[in-house]
């Protein structure tokens, strides 16, 4: 096709719609070929490029998935609170307040204001960590050679500080993060284990229970041993759900998740947004 | 707060000592190749510390950069303390006590009211301090980051369990820091009375900067 022209660039680029690339957001969602819900409820759906990055703001009540198809995705995660994104994920709360280190099943993603931004409803991996955080421009430099975001083997701090920006964040904005799909164990002795990937298929689902700003990072663990820079694609689709309720199990699983949710109430129902 | 007076030996080091009171907040710039020696002086006392580049607060103390690099959760003598860009911001040179935490972070009131109940909210909280002792560098809420907890002692057991217990210090005890690059240091010296991380009894933390003699 002649792009000598305005009419023939433009011929050109618009000949390329509805190409498919294996890493890509499925706009609408609805048409992602094989949805866990109703499609018409699909809001996001996407495949995040090893070595890429997404974010997307999420309304209460949204049921996020993230998938690991082939067994290498690492699903670095950020929450901030959309309206107010002072208010963040905070990983020291959220394993103290819970008394464990680990990520799983019913375990909330609380932030700094003693409240639940999201919670974990479903796991198939049991691979995650809480521990080590993302990888940065000098360790991915010193090991791959580059960190730069546009690189080979981008580094998740580089490919956050992307994501932030576009959602008017700073790198000040960026606090310690969860990584989801690559384990890390603690020895008695305070050491740590690289426990690796649960293998290909692997599932966490999580309910946003306040309105919250997600950032993904798609790329390898810094524990991750292997030389060479592995990182497969990441799936993330999302659906209209219902928050966490007085009621539900998850409500009442721990007096301290207990607490967390009737703070969250109480903030939701003083804004108005109950 | 009570900062004693400098002293100047032969090879022209210098010191300054500081008592910082229970529940009360500290802050210097450590300049590099000083050093910064923290003493518990009644034994038991957690010391909640943040540290940034004095020069660009954006580059500031990373838990998880600092677990990372050393391959374990426990801090103690030879641990460098790294920043969010994976840079050394201190390291510690000496070490009485064995072992110290960096992953139960800071108590605030918020969290307080997850982990006692609502009642302790009009306590206070090592949060605050760091808000009030930062807002004087231009610091704010989003400069806080997971900290470290010197003298605190959190193990994690097989199933993953977490929690502050009976800490391993004594009176007296101290470690060292030596600074890699000019910092900023903010210290809270914990003023937390529901858990054993001071004996549910706050005292008294002193430290002191010593010059690097050049």
């Amino acid at each position: 096709m002649a792009t000598s022209t305005t009419y023939g660039a433009r011929d050109h680029a618009r000949a390329q719609e509805g190409a498919r690339a294996e890493a890509m957001p499925v706009v609408p969602a609805s048409d992602w070929p094989a949805p866990p819900h109703e499609a018409a409820h699909l809001v996001w759906a996407e495949t995040v490029a090893g070595g890429n990055y997404t974010h997307r703001v999420l309304a209460r009540g949204t049921e996020f998935r993230l998938t690991d198809p082939r067994g290498d995705a690492c699903a670095h995660l950020l929450l901030h609170h959309a309206d107010r994104p002072w208010e963040r994920l905070n990983v020291a709360d959220t394993v103290k307040v819970q008394w464990n280190a680990y990520l799983g099943e019913g375990v909330l993603l609380l932030s700094d204001q003693g409240r639940v931004l999201a919670s974990v409803i479903a796991d198939t991996s049991g691979r995650h960590d809480a521990l080590c955080g993302t990888s940065t421009l000098v360790r991915n430099t010193e090991r791959y050679g580059d960190g730069t975001p546009q690189s080979p083997s981008p580094a998740g701090r580089e490919l956050f500080k992307l994501a932030a920006a576009k959602n008017g964040l700073e790198p000040r904005d960026l606090p310690p993060s969860l990584s989801f799909f690559q384990g890390v164990a603690v020895r008695e002795d305070g050491t740590l284990d690289f426990t690796g990937s649960a293998g290909p298929g692997a599932a966490v689902t999580l309910r946003a229970e306040q309105d919250v700003t997600v950032l993904i990072a798609n790329v390898p663990h810094p524990a991750d041993p292997r030389p060479e820079y592995v990182s497969t694609p990441l799936e993330v689709l999302a659906w209209r759900a219902e928050p966490t309720r007085p009621g539900d199990p998850l409500w009442d699983a721990t007096p301290e998740g207990r607490r967390a949710f009737l703070n969250t109430a109480e903030f939701l129902a003083a804004r108005g947004t109950a | 707060m009570k900062t004693t007076g400098t002293t100047a030996s032969a090879d022209t080091v210098t010191a300054v000592t500081a008592v910082i009171p229970a529940r009360a907040a500290w802050s210097a710039v450590i300049r590099a190749g000083e050093t910064l020696t923290l003493t518990d002086l009644h034994g038991n006392q957690a010391a909640d510390f943040l540290v940034y580049d004095a020069h660009d607060t954006a580059v500031r103390y990373s838990a998880p950069d600092t677990v990372h690099a050393q391959g374990g959760i426990f801090l103690t003598t030879g641990s460098v303390l790294m920043s969010n860009e994976h840079t050394p911001l201190m390291t510690v040179t000496a070490d009485d006590v064995g072992r110290h935490d960096t992953v139960g972070g800071a108590c605030s009131k918020e969290s307080n009211t997850l982990r006692y109940g609502h009642h302790t909210w009009s306590q206070h909280a090592c949060v605050d301090n760091f808000l009030a002792e930062g807002a004087k560098h231009g610091l704010g809420k989003r400069d806080l980051v997971s900290n470290i907890n010197w003298y605190m002692n959190v193990p994690v057991e097989k199933d993953g369990t977490l929690g502050i217990v009976d800490g391993i210090s004594a009176p007296g005890l101290a470690l060292t820091l030596r600074a890699e690059r000019d910092v900023l240091v903010l210290i809270s010296n914990c003023p937390q009375i529901n858990n054993p991380c001071n004996g549910f009894d706050p005292t008294a933390v002193q430290v002191t900067i010593t010059g690097a003699g050049t």
